[in-house]
């Protein structure tokens, strides 16, 4: 609160690696790679791509919670003003629910079946010492109203299973926002959820973002979503972030083959008609190609996409795309 | 006369909460009346829960409608004798939505497109495999992968498996559920045009279940749209999805018109 025009969220050249051993071998898979983004107070970026782009690690590295045998092998993640990446499991603890909210893509799993959706949100502000006891249930029915649950005090006694899935993914955006963070993290909120009631959980999503001034890191594979709600995105493939820019440039005038291919293959335009689909498919990251990630699926390479990885490249204020058609190739 | 017509199908699921008490009935399908001309494709929409993929099970008989009658070719597909329904299938085939559970994990992509052909006791082993072959390069996949497993594989060539199975004993008639939802994006727009050109180059029959209205209005010509075990509009793929007029297809297209 010390500054508004600092980024709340600031993540530098963020890297994370899985690691196996095979047959003796110790591989190294960098599922981010130098990942550099940063997010506005009461701003919503979308992070696009595919499955295996490393949107999902990229969300769970910035609360340190990457799975083993994943880590955290580089770079800085600076949120409020102090590195995450150096702070210790105590100090992160503190943050993670309650400065930091996290809505997940299943909320069947992410929420205990034996225990009353009110008493899971009740908990969360008694862990983090907001309100205990019978104050604490009393803000968890205020802020099922606030996620637009009907009869917020009956439902607050509902057990999971008898909530639908819309209504399961507003309890996990309740408890979401039940500390008032300044962020919100949300993994493929509505991917497990039908076409209306997607859209009903994208409006709530947006109007929390006016209502509570958080600001909204949004990870999705659907540039549906990106273009209706998103006022930043920024597109990743194969661990990279490819292509930054205003959701609205860089849906409509993409520069980047992979943004460009991915939107001229969707279905629509001219019924019937073959689809210009990109050719290959999503590289395996225990073997990529030496240059660009994208260059064995790309109609535009040329002889440096082969031989080197781009750098991101301005093509307009704001955006920017990872790609030699934009400089750097000699 | 259309290739397919289906009548009054209902699909009635008994669920018991306990072994012993008594069941609930749940109507999955309820009273689905379609047809489709030969060569035709025909989209079935809906949500979850709607009740498309049950009908499309139904319709092949992997699992036993209620009530209702299919007539396919004119011959009646309900009430048919095991062995009569087996002939059947050969003109009838699937492909499954999730290319990586609906290939046994035992068996070569080989053996996965042979069998259909061992089973219906087609061809000498020789025939088999040119015909593996055959199918491989039609699917664009390369011939010489035949032993590999399936998870040696990526998703969209897992899915082209499973077209070159399903096209395996050269079927007038195609059911694709979801064939390509649970590929990667840049994947699903290869497996959509092997799909259009399979169905124009074989004269293909196809209904395709799907959630995905830019995908439907974009590959079919005519729809229905089911919602709680109901079709509540059904028509030519431009009339219902550009001028819905059932409350649920507005909701629906005005959803998808916004993404």
């Amino acid at each position: 609160m010390n500054d508004d025009k600092a980024p709340v969220l600031e993540v530098r050249g963020l890297t994370a690696e899985f690691v196996s051993v095979r047959a003796g071998v110790r591989r190294a898979v960098r599922a981010v790679d130098g990942v550099s983004f940063e997010i506005a107070r009461g701003e919503i970026l979308a992070l696009a791509g595919e499955s295996g782009c490393g949107k999902t690690v990229t969300a769970l590295s910035i609360l340190r919670l990457v799975p083993l045998p994943g880590r955290i092998s580089g770079g800085s993640i600076h949120f409020e003003g102090r590195d995450l990446a150096a702070l210790d499991e105590d100090e992160l603890r503190r943050i993670r629910g309650s400065r930091i909210g996290f809505v997940f893509q299943e909320p069947m799993t992410a929420l205990n079946p034996v225990f009353t959706v009110g008493d899971q949100i009740a908990e969360v502000l008694e862990v983090h010492g907001v309100a205990r006891g019978a104050a604490a249930r009393a803000r968890a029915v205020e802020l099922l109203d606030a996620v637009r649950i009907p009869e917020p005090a009956r439902r607050a006694r509902d057990y999971p299973h008898q909530l639908s899935g819309g209504m399961r993914q507003r309890v996990l955006i309740a408890a979401a926002i039940a500390c008032r963070p300044a962020l919100v993290i949300a993994d493929e909120p509505t991917t497990a959820l039908d076409a209306t009631v997607q859209a009903e959980i994208l409006d709530l999503l947006v109007s929390m973002r006016g209502e509570f001034g958080l600001s909204l890191l949004l990870i999705t594979h659907d540039l549906g979503i990106v273009a209706r709600v998103a006022d930043c995105a920024a597109v990743m493939y194969a661990g990279r972030i490819v292509e930054t820019g205003p959701a609205r440039v860089v849906l409509a005038s993409p520069r980047h083959p992979y943004t460009r291919g991915l939107l001229a293959s969707l279905p629509g335009s001219k019924p019937g008609r073959r689809l210009e689909a990109i050719p290959g498919a999503v590289p395996d990251l225990a073997s990529l190609p030496p240059g660009c990630a994208f260059a064995p699926r790309c109609p535009e390479r040329f002889a440096a996409c082969e031989a080197s990885r781009p750098d991101a490249f301005t093509v307009s204020p704001g955006h920017a795309a990872r790609c030699f058609l934009y400089g750097g190739a000699a | 006369m259309a290739m397919v017509e289906v009548a009054g199908l209902v699909k009635v699921f008994e669920r018991r909460r306990v072994p012993w008490g008594r069941p609930s009935l749940i109507r999955a399908v309820d009273r689905v009346s379609f047809t489709i001309d030969e060569g035709e494709t025909f989209g079935l929409v809906g949500e979850s829960g709607s009740g498309k993929t049950t009908t499309a099970r139904c319709l092949l008989r992997l699992i036993e409608p209620t009530a209702g009658s299919f007539s396919f070719r004119g011959e009646q597909v309900f009430g048919l004798p095991a062995a009569r329904l087996r002939a059947l299938r050969r003109d009838m085939q699937m492909i499954f939505q999730d290319p990586g559970s609906s290939l046994n994990p035992r068996m070569t992509a080989g053996a996965i497109v042979e069998e259909g052909l061992v089973i219906h006791g087609l061809g000498s082993p020789s025939d088999r495999r040119a015909r593996v072959r055959e199918l491989f390069e039609l699917t664009g996949l390369d011939a010489a992968d035949a032993g590999r497993y399936p998870r040696e594989f990526s998703g969209g060539q897992r899915q082209r498996i499973g077209i070159a199975r399903a096209l395996a004993l050269g079927p007038a008639f195609l059911i694709a559920d979801e064939p390509v939802s649970a590929l990667d994006v840049s994947v699903q727009a290869q497996v959509v045009n092997l799909l259009m050109d399979l169905q124009q180059r074989l004269g293909l029959t196809l209904l395709l279940v799907a959630h995905d209205l830019r995908l439907v209005r974009h590959v079919c010509s005519r729809v229905a749209v089911m919602y709680r075990g109901r079709i509540v509009e059904t028509g030519s793929a431009g009339a219902v999805l550009d001028t819905p007029v059932h409350p649920y297809t507005r909701a629906l297209v005005s959803h998808w018109g916004q993404v």
